[in-house]
């Protein structure tokens, strides 16, 4: 009976705590709402409507029809027109589109003669899963939509047979290997994990332990503790890097087809993004328990809406544009388009831009909300 | 320049709508030891926070080694040496790494003899690479005290540096807060114990915020205008609950075995003593003691009036 009561003690006095700690409480009921939105909303195994290029040799009625068809399909989204191949790699490179629709000038001419014409579909294999439900669905669209032209003096086309040849070539990773997507990208999401959590630790630790009061008492200016903490932490980064890109060459062989300089600044500038994140979580904190329930919170959609587990063109256009604003979904996009693409500065200038805007502005919130008094 | 080592006047500080300080001015002269006294919670740390830049007054202006408390806090960091009432050295860190450290932060020239230096003063030499946590509470202040010290502040702002140190070790530290004045270092030391507030050459006294009364103990006991009155008659301690219930006795308290009491109005206390039951003992006037000064004051002031939100 003594037992039951001194539970109930106990128990009373938890969820007294649990009340107190808001942020704790917090997060048990916004990890459960975000991941049901994450997951049952905007995560998309079968990603549809993914960017498409056209290129027409010769435009005619039968190649808009096919556009046309592509274009009602669900899975590709007819974005542009290019008027060469070159137009088309570029937009590759930048990671723009995921298919490029060729419609040779013989084409139609073919058709007709029922010879077998070609139609080349161009998709960006990078990361397997995202093309491979459209690819399997481009003949059944090419063919659906060419039996309604085979009308009047062409009804004799009309069959049930494929008459048109979908040639599939699948880009920068022809043999579909899922490590090559997944390897380069979690260099970006245990730099992620890692960074944001220590860094996030680095004043509440001080706060906690009751040594923040002696740094405020000496001589120290915010930027000076900021870079102070943070330098430590890049070194450790660029441990892992070099792990981690030793095991993508000799364990998974995952190529390395771009420049090394370009990916060493994106690792740095991503790595320093991360850290100023983090340290701006630890200004705001006041335990490192919250610390790391933000680093948490932060994480989850980093993983969930970047592109590194689900195709980042598949998700809806809210979830992309949450995407946009992590760190992670840009420097994946360098880290694979380095690697696998052999993509240069130029087509990448814009994830550069978009990390170091993020820098500037979350280095500005940390300096702001740094405070060189107890108040 | 003035010789005040610390001249403030009109401080106030408001955590919402409580007012912790209420009011506060202090002129300590340079190469003097202040005791800060008050019970707990009256806004002696607050003070001493202000002081040195930690906390932004509400109202009030004042300087600190001549140096505004509000516009050049970072400059009046650089000269004064403040010890938390907490430990707050790194208790993960080695006694040397901590000594390392703070004179890396104020920049200090030949830090390795400097550090040695301080840890041989300290009697740590053996122990120098030892955690800084696994200190006894003593030995954690000497550490504290040596390193607030070793950037030769001008000011020293102690907050309650003896607080469960034991005698020996207090006396220790009191030794070197005298030697440290004799260097012409200016300290405000706030503490609980009256033997300590006796070692200063002048003290304040805060309550509820408000700066009650300061001078030298002498001015303080003889400004308090209390008669007190000392029983050291065996049973005396029987009478202490009548005592407290007479009107005219404004405080009524035991040292050891004998018990005082006090009023400021000495014709009406000698009337209670001359009255029976209290005729019965042996009474004798004494100079009240700080205690008893402390205590009045305390009475006096009355409860917490302010508003805690």
């Amino acid at each position: 009976m003594n037992s039951l009561f001194r539970i109930w003690a106990i128990l009373s006095k938890e969820m007294i705590q649990m009340r107190r700690d808001r942020m704790t409480f917090a997060m048990m009921v916004g990890v459960p709402i975000m991941q049901l939105i994450l997951f049952g909303f905007a995560i998309n195994n079968d990603p549809k409507g993914l960017p498409t290029a056209v290129f027409i040799e010769a435009p005619d009625q039968h190649s808009r029809t096919i556009v046309e068809g592509f274009k009602l399909s669900e899975y590709f989204d007819v974005v542009t027109a290019v008027s060469n191949y070159q137009q088309a790699d570029d937009l590759f490179l930048k990671g723009e589109i995921t298919f490029l629709l060729v419609i040779p000038a013989d084409f139609t001419k073919k058709l007709v003669r029922q010879e077998m014409p070609q139609l080349l579909i161009s998709a960006d294999a990078s990361d397997p899963a995202a093309s491979s439900n459209a690819i399997a669905k481009a003949s059944v669209i090419v063919s659906k939509a060419l039996n309604h032209d085979f009308v009047g003096s062409l009804n004799f086309l009309k069959s049930t047979k494929p008459n048109v040849d979908v040639i599939i070539h699948p880009k920068y990773n022809p043999q579909g290997i899922t490590q090559y997507n997944i390897v380069p990208g979690l260099l970006g999401v245990i730099l992620t994990m890692t960074s944001v959590m220590i860094t996030s630790m680095a004043m509440t630790r001080e706060r906690e332990k009751g040594n923040l009061e002696n740094i405020l008492a000496m001589p120290v200016k915010p930027f000076e503790v900021m870079v102070g903490k943070i330098a430590p932490y890049v070194l450790i980064g660029l441990i892992q890097t070099a792990i981690i890109l030793s095991a993508a060459s000799f364990l998974f062989e995952v190529p390395f087809l771009g420049s090394f300089m370009i990916l060493n600044s994106a690792i740095l500038i991503f790595l320093l993004a991360n850290l100023c994140l983090g340290f701006t979580f630890s200004t705001i904190a006041t335990t490192q328990m919250q610390a790391m329930q933000m680093t948490f919170f932060f994480f989850l959609p980093s993983l969930l809406l970047s592109g590194f587990m689900f195709p980042f063109r598949g998700m809806p256009q809210w979830a992309q544009l949450i995407g946009e604003m992590l760190p992670l979904t840009h420097f994946l996009r360098i880290v694979r388009g380095v690697m696998l693409k052999a993509a240069d500065f130029s087509h990448l200038a814009n994830e550069f831009y978009a990390l170091i805007g993020f820098i500037v502005l979350i280095g500005i919130v940390a300096i702001a909300r740094y405070r060189t008094t107890l108040d | 320049m003035n010789d005040f080592a610390v001249d403030v006047k009109s401080l106030v500080k408001e955590f919402g709508k409580t007012r912790v300080v209420d009011d506060v001015a202090l002129q300590i002269p340079k190469g003097q030891v202040w005791g800060f006294l008050g019970p707990n919670g009256s806004g002696k740390t607050t003070t001493i926070r202000m002081l040195c830049g930690l906390l932004t007054p509400t109202q009030g202006s004042g300087t600190c080694l001549g140096l505004d408390i509000i516009t050049e806090a970072e400059k009046i960091k650089l000269q004064t040496g403040y010890m938390t009432q907490k430990f707050s050295f790194w208790e993960d860190l080695s006694i040397r790494e901590n000594l390392d450290f703070v004179s890396r932060m104020y920049n200090l020239p030949n830090r390795k003899a400097k550090v040695d230096d301080v840890i041989a003063r300290l009697d740590l030499t053996q122990r120098q690479h030892q955690l800084a946590g696994d200190l006894s509470g003593g030995w954690k202040q000497r550490l504290a005290l040596a390193a607030v010290t070793m950037h030769n502040p001008k000011l020293l702002l102690l907050d309650e540096p003896t607080a469960g140190v034991d005698p020996k070790a207090r006396r220790e530290f009191w030794d070197q807060i005298h030697e440290l004045t004799n260097q012409g270092i200016t300290i405000l030391v706030s503490t609980h114990y009256m033997d300590e507030a006796e070692r200063c050459d002048q003290i304040a006294y805060l309550a509820h915020g408000k700066l009650i009364t300061q001078g030298t103990v002498r001015d303080v006991i003889a400004a308090s205008n209390l008669t007190t009155y000392v029983s050291i008659n065996k049973g005396v301690r029987q009478f202490a609950s009548a005592l407290k219930a007479e009107d005219d006795i404004e405080n009524v308290s035991y040292f050891g075995a004998a018990l005082h009491i006090s009023s400021t109005n000495t014709v009406a206390i000698e009337n209670v003593i001359k009255r029976a039951p209290f005729d019965s003992l042996d009474w004798q006037k004494i100079t009240p003691s700080l205690e008893d000064v402390f205590i009045s004051l305390m009475t006096s002031v009355g409860n917490d009036k302010r508003d805690y939100q």
